[in-house]
């Protein structure tokens, strides 16, 4: 028994260490439970979430059963509901800002941690891009209509000219499509994941680094295998964040998309998105419309927690290959 | 020390009595609450705005919900009174157990708007025309139907880009009256409706509410759509000429949508729809819109700021509705609207 002899010394020579008092316990104590219960409460929250919409999805999902998955029409008049076209273009569109905007993102990250840039003028940047998130949806979705659909018009209208043959551009591009939502959600999930990449990569311990310099590795070669890898959890969840935001957009979605039920690998075609058929049907949506709404609204929930699994596993395997953990 | 404490207790004195003083002015003030069609809402809100100006003890607020949005308000009666551009169902006023007034305030047309560069202005339309553009059978703006009814004019060799409406509206309900009367396809293809389901083709895009379609129109070229006549108007965008049922093709103006309200008589409950007005000068696509009241309001000077909402609408509100781009009400029309009003109580 240490303790008491430290206890007894401490009377004469004040030290900084003493044993824990009956408070340090109780607040430890009531911390940890504090703790336990928020996380709990999270999940009771998207329990309960789940129960309520589910209890008002559950007779359009007695009525329309999986038909109302892979079917396409939407027809409030004569009752007949299907959110296939939808799925697709949420999903389509979502993965296309997947693709671009984690490219822009994590590039962006790289560059203004890599010491490319004197220190006041990355934190200059850093600013520039984390104000895109503070932009409200609907100048997104204005901007998007009056800037940028007549800006990539030409492109697109000389694309489907010449490589028409490509199933993407087999469509011409008329206003609102598929292609002018995705670049818009692209620019809107960008702060997202270059913020939390930036964190990931500058988290990673310089002595790493240093370490891959001595060996002789260039500054590519440090970035590309030894820095990505060792961040690639933080940029996963960086990822894993700005895909759910791009699932979950709906005003400037419902504004650029063109909101038409139609299944098209096109770039250029209209398409819509589960996002935005909720927020345009639901104000005015009557008592059976509700429920199908609800129903698509607990699709669109499961989509999100499908695709997070789906991205947990493909990184433990990717990770496992690169550091040979398993 | 002494000093400032009787200072402190003589601001809480005087905010005290300012409190007590607007409290007071917050009794005599009467709110009313409605929410509803957006169509018709430019001028409603004007309506509101210039009442709330002459008679500062009534306030109004009214929120553009949407026709449907604004008669689950009222069934469920979370506001005072609504709006609505398709009036409302047998089945939704038998819900309201107060009773229900409808009563129509003003009336709108419904034009295409389109954006044809280097087109005519005055572009025709036939009916033929028209119906099919919306049906995606007529796909190019040369296409001979749309000539015929346009000889000399240059039309180009454009994909026509359709814009709808993507949430469910009484404009969409009005203009889908409207193709189902005019076009058998129609009819028995997508039915009308406040949303109805729409032909799925590349060139047919939807958008939120009636600006959005307007902001839409005005960024596409080749694209056609239906909006309401003062949107058009604020948009700065062309209205096509539309063949009406004597077969005469007719500018959207005040002139030609009064003529179309002139064939309209009014049944009890005052919901009369002219899908398809037939004088020679009528404009086709023209609809009235409603409010709606409750017969028996719990209090009697709610009742009454409401029949004198009513009565300015119908008075002074009238003149404005032209400068606005509605169609105001004729005169004998004000007169039986005015009548019905007095059954607010």
């Amino acid at each position: 028994m240490k303790a008491p002899k430290f206890a007894s010394e401490s009377v004469t020579s004040p030290s900084i260490s003493q044993p824990p008092s009956a408070l340090d316990t109780f607040l430890d104590r009531s911390f940890r439970g504090l703790t336990f219960a928020f996380a709990w409460l999270t999940i009771l929250l998207m329990v309960y979430l789940l129960w309520r919409v589910g209890r008002q999805a559950a007779p359009a999902i007695e009525k329309y059963g999986l038909h109302f998955l892979t079917s396409t029409t939407w027809d409030v008049n004569k009752g007949q509901f299907g959110v296939l076209p939808e799925i697709w273009g949420t999903l389509y569109s979502s993965l296309l800002a997947l693709l671009l905007g984690g490219l822009f993102g994590v590039a962006i990250a790289i560059f203004l941690t890599q010491d490319f840039l004197p220190p006041k003028l990355e934190l200059v940047f850093k600013n520039i891009v984390e104000l895109l998130a503070a932009i409200p949806s609907v100048v997104y979705g204005l901007w998007g209509l009056f800037v940028l659909i007549p800006a990539i018009r030409p492109i697109a209208t000389w694309l489907h000219d010449y490589l028409g043959w490509l199933p993407f551009f087999g469509t011409s591009l008329s206003g609102p499509g598929l292609l002018p939502a995705a670049l818009v959600l692209t620019i809107m999930i960008l702060p997202t994941v270059s913020a939390i990449s930036r964190d990931a990569l500058s988290a990673v311990s310089p002595r790493i680094r240093e370490a891959a310099f001595g060996m002789g590795a260039t500054r590519w070669e440090v970035i590309l295998r030894v820095l990505l890898p060792t961040a690639s959890t933080g940029i996963f969840g960086a990822l894993v964040l700005g895909f759910g935001r791009a699932l979950g957009e709906t005003m400037a979605l419902a504004m650029l998309v063109g909101n038409s039920n139609q299944l098209s690998i096109s770039l250029f075609s209209p398409a819509n998105t589960l996002a935005a058929l909720l927020a345009l049907n639901f104000p005015e949506a009557n008592k059976t419309q509700e429920g199908v709404l609800m129903y698509a609204a607990i699709v669109l929930m499961a989509i999100t927690l499908l695709v997070n699994i789906c991205g947990a596993a493909v990184l433990r395997r990717a990770t496992a290959n690169v550091t040979g953990r398993r | 020390m002494r000093r400032r404490h009787t200072g402190s207790m003589l601001l809480l004195v005087m905010l005290c009595s300012l409190c007590l003083a607007a409290s007071d002015a917050v009794a005599d003030m009467v709110k009313l609450k409605g929410s509803g069609a957006s169509f018709p809402f430019p001028l409603y809100g004007r309506w509101f705005k210039d009442y709330g100006k002459v008679n500062k003890q009534v306030q109004v607020d009214y929120q553009a919900k949407g026709s449907g949005a604004g008669i689950k308000d009222f069934v469920n009666k979370t506001v005072d009174f609504a709006a609505s551009d398709a009036a409302m169902t047998d089945e939704e006023i038998a819900s309201v157990d107060v009773g229900v007034q409808l009563l129509p305030m003003t009336a709108g047309e419904i034009v295409l708007a389109y954006n044809l560069p280097n087109g005519p202005k005055d572009l025709k339309l036939s009916r033929e025309a028209y119906s099919k553009m919306f049906l995606g059978q007529i796909t190019k703006w040369n296409d001979p139907v749309i000539a015929k009814a346009n000889p000399g004019a240059t039309l180009p060799d454009t994909a026509i880009t359709v814009v709808r409406r993507a949430d469910s509206s009484g404009t969409t309900f009005v203009f889908t009256q409207h193709l189902s009367a005019v076009s058998e396809a129609w009819k028995s293809g997508p039915g009308s409706g406040t949303t109805v389901n729409w032909p799925s083709t590349d060139k047919m895009v939807a958008s939120p509410k009636n600006d959005g379609v307007a902001a839409t129109i005005k960024q596409t070229p080749g694209a056609i759509g239906y909006i309401e006549y003062g949107f058009a108007k604020i948009a700065k965008l062309p209205m096509a000429w539309l063949e009406n049922k004597a077969g005469k093709f007719v500018e959207p103006s005040l002139a030609s949508g009064q003529a179309a309200l002139a064939s309209v008589t009014f049944p009890a409950d005052f919901r009369a729809w002219l899908p398809d007005p037939d004088s020679d000068a009528a404009y086709p696509i023209v609809s009235y819109t409603w409010m709606l009241f409750y017969k028996k309001y719990s209090d009697p000077k709610m009742a009454e700021a409401l029949r004198d909402v009513v009565k300015y609408c119908l008075t002074e509100g009238q003149k404005v509705s032209d400068e606005m781009g509605y169609i105001p009400l004729p005169s004998q029309v004000v007169e039986v609207v005015a009548k019905a009003a007095n059954n607010i109580q």
